[in-house]
């Protein structure tokens, strides 16, 4: 609580107490009205200060404004019968409960979440003429050595140095698995080091490194508003007006149409206190504070999770999302070639193996490294000699004593073995051991193993279709799209074909479903852009993926876009529960007011009821957890 | 030229009227205010001074909500 919300409080309770001893303190006319007045001032004399402020701005439509007229208005109507001031009073202090309920409230989300999004670190330890010196990272230098122990944020994106450890990313991808990081690895900011100490040469300005990147656009997500924003501030700068105006219509008509044409007595009293109650509903508070409190959590919750939505728009985009495109390599698929199956000939699949690492143990290309990782990691170069590469084809090479051939088909054509080819899909090397055919291995990108499971929750959260676009070779495309249950394919196509398509499918698309371009970021930025939503994935560390998508998976499971998708459909339909529920609320008050059902009491009750129901609700959105 | 400023206010709709009352200010192309992170983005006119302009916005501000500060 704050120091104004503190001295609202107690004004609050001053006034509510001296309102219940004056209920036995037996006065009656004017000092009885001059007692009243005391409670009714505490707790309302900056209300009616800000009225007069607004007359003087000429704001008739100010809330303060309202509120005064409704309260003094209720305050004459009790000197004129001699009545009960208390209703005038409570009105007031409800209203102000109901502010301070509300700023306290907001206050309370807006400090949690900037918690949650708290990944800032504070300090940097730089080594200062031979002693460590926490410093502002603000001010390290590009190229500094930095040091950081097990506990702390790394503060700076860099390169390590020395020092093996274990990171938590959990605060950028809401995963919680830990990361090795050992010297000669990139690191970046707002990890945590777990395990042992770390020396880490930094490679960008703090202002640059990503934990700043982050905070700076989850900060200003929400100034990117949605449609329902733009709704209800619109909808409130009529609503108010037109209520106040119906007001003085209800004060003013209903008693002449009784006086002049139907010959009953006016009953001014009656009609202007109805009146006096639409004033009380008028105020448009409890409508506009729930819908920017929930897009505010659902950006927090989202980025708790490891989702960054770029603004409030999108999170309201990706609730509408029916299609979903993605690019296979690096999306669906891991992106790194690894042995999927070795079929030998009169050998183990280990002897197969570890003859075809040998054998490309030279080269640098990427099958090499998955033949070598396949094999358990490095392998004894010294028991390879003779190296013949034989370019398009593969390589020859004396392995152990034995000459073996380590190729595609044109290679054993050319060496005359008597091979079959392989139906997998994939990259094939075939192997000849002394002239004679030895059997093939199988390299081929992989499936992310969450990917088949994210596709069919896609579907179950309403997207209606899947598409994937590819480079690769058809054979390869369709089989990962029949794994994947992948709804449509195009592959062979060129990085500008990509954005041709999602063009040609924006075009052919109507109504409200929305389309969601989901990538790696690496060369799709063209694509990401053109989307009606940009989904980066696997971005941590990667600029050009957080520039250019409008939401950023942190890490590269799928499944972060079925949650991404789920945390924006809890958020709006949250926001949805409270416009309907806050106009619904009001609207039915107006007209129990009307007819003379309800009365102050109630009305400034509803008011504040369903501005406290609204935040609560609104808050509902930052548990995102079991989603 | 875009700037962020701080400011405090402390109702969602006396933000928004802030920010209707900064968009109509002269020399403002356009005027975001963030009730929920309390910050206004401003976009100003081509060859207009921010400190002169935002003290107009200032000015405009106070008189739909007397109650609010903008930081300059």
């Amino acid at each position: 609580m704050n120091k104004k919300q503190k001295k609202m409080l107690l004004r609050i309770l001053i006034a509510a107490a001296l309102m219940i001893a004056l209920a036995f303190v037996p006065a009656s006319g004017l000092p009885r009205f001059l007692l009243y007045l005391v409670p009714y001032l505490t707790v309302g004399y900056d209300i009616l200060w800000k009225a007069g402020k607004g007359i003087w701005n000429r704001q008739v439509f100010d809330e303060c404004f309202l509120m005064a007229v409704a309260t003094i208005g209720a305050m004459a109507l009790a000197i004129w019968q001699d009545g009960d001031y208390t209703e005038a009073i409570a009105v007031m202090l409800f209203y102000q409960v109901g502010e301070w309920f509300q700023s306290y409230a907001v206050d309370r989300s807006r400090r949690n979440i900037s918690e949650l999004m708290d990944i800032r670190p504070d300090y940097a330890n730089v080594m200062v003429n031979g002693k460590l010196e926490r410093t502002d990272p603000d001010e390290v230098a590009i190229g500094t050595s930095i040091f950081v122990q097990p506990g702390e944020k790394i503060p700076i994106d860099g390169v390590v140095l020395e020092g093996c450890s274990t990171l938590n990313t959990s605060a950028l991808t809401g995963e919680s698995l830990p990361r090795d990081a050992a010297p000669g690895d990139e690191v970046i900011s707002g990890c945590v080091n777990l395990s042992g100490a770390l020396t880490i040469r930094t490679t960008r300005a703090f202002g640059d490194s990503t934990v700043s990147k982050i905070l700076d656009l989850v900060e200003n997500a929400s100034s990117r508003k949605a449609k329902s924003e733009h709704f209800i501030s619109k909808f409130a700068r009529v609503y108010t007006p037109a209520v106040c105006l119906s007001a003085l219509a209800l004060a003013l008509l209903p008693p002449l149409v009784r006086m002049l044409f139907l010959d009953m007595t006016a009953g001014w009293g009656d009609w202007v206190y109805r009146a006096l109650t639409f004033l009380v509903i008028s105020c448009p508070c409890a409508l506009v504070i729930s819908i920017p409190l929930s897009f505010f959590a659902g950006i927090g919750g989202a980025s708790k999770a490891g989702v960054l939505v770029k603004g409030a728009n999108y999170l309201e985009l990706l609730a509408q999302t029916q299609r979903v495109v993605f690019d296979k390599t690096g999306t669906l698929t891991q992106g790194t070639f690894q042995v999927t199956a070795v079929h030998p000939r009169g050998m183990t699949e280990a002897a197969l193996l570890e003859y075809a690492a040998l054998a490309e143990s030279a080269s640098t290309h990427p099958i090499s490294r998955s033949l070598q990782a396949a094999c358990g990691g490095e392998v004894e170069h010294s028991r390879v000699t003779d190296i013949q590469e034989h370019s398009g084809k593969g390589v020859l090479a004396q392995v152990d004593g034995h000459r073996v051939a380590a190729g595609n088909r044109r290679l054993m054509e050319e060496l005359q073995v008597s091979w079959e080819p392989g139906e997998e899909v994939g990259t094939l090397v075939y192997l000849a051991v002394d002239g004679a055919y030895a059997g093939y291995i199988v390299i081929a990108d992989v499936l992310k193993p969450t990917a088949p499971a994210a596709i069919q929750d896609l579907r179950r959260c309403g997207v209606k279709q899947t598409v994937m676009l590819t480079g690769d070779l058809r054979p390869v495309a369709e089989q990962a799209a029949g794994a994947l249950g992948i709804d449509q394919v195009y592959s062979e196509l060129l990085p500008g074909d990509k954005v041709a398509k999602v063009e040609e499918m924006l075009a052919e698309q109507n109504g409200r479903g929305k389309l969601a371009f989901v990538g790696d970021g690496i060369n799709d930025a063209p694509v990401l852009s053109r989307a009606d939503i940009g989904i980066a994935m696997g971005a941590m560390g990667s600029d050009a993926a957080i520039e250019a998508a409008d939401v950023v998976l942190m890490d590269d499971d799928p499944q972060k876009l079925v949650k991404a998708i789920r945390i924006a459909k809890k958020c709006m339909a949250i926001v949805q529960q409270n416009i309907v529920f806050a106009i619904g609320v009001k609207l039915l008050c107006l007209v129990l007011g009307a007819v003379g059902l309800a009365s102050m009491w109630l009305a400034i009750f509803a008011d504040v009821g369903v501005m406290v129901l609204a935040v609560l609700n609104a808050i509902r959105v930052l548990f995102v957890k079991n989603l | 030229m875009k700037k962020t400023y701080k400011i405090d206010v402390d109702c969602a709709n006396c933000a928004n009227k802030m920010e209707a009352a900064a968009q109509k200010t002269d020399g403002v192309k356009n005027a975001v205010v963030n009730f929920m992170t309390l910050k206004m983005n401003v976009e100003f006119e081509e060859g207009q001074d921010p400190k002169s302009v935002m003290e107009e916005v200032r000015k405009n501000c106070k008189k739909v909500e007397s109650d609010c500060e903008i930081f300059l």
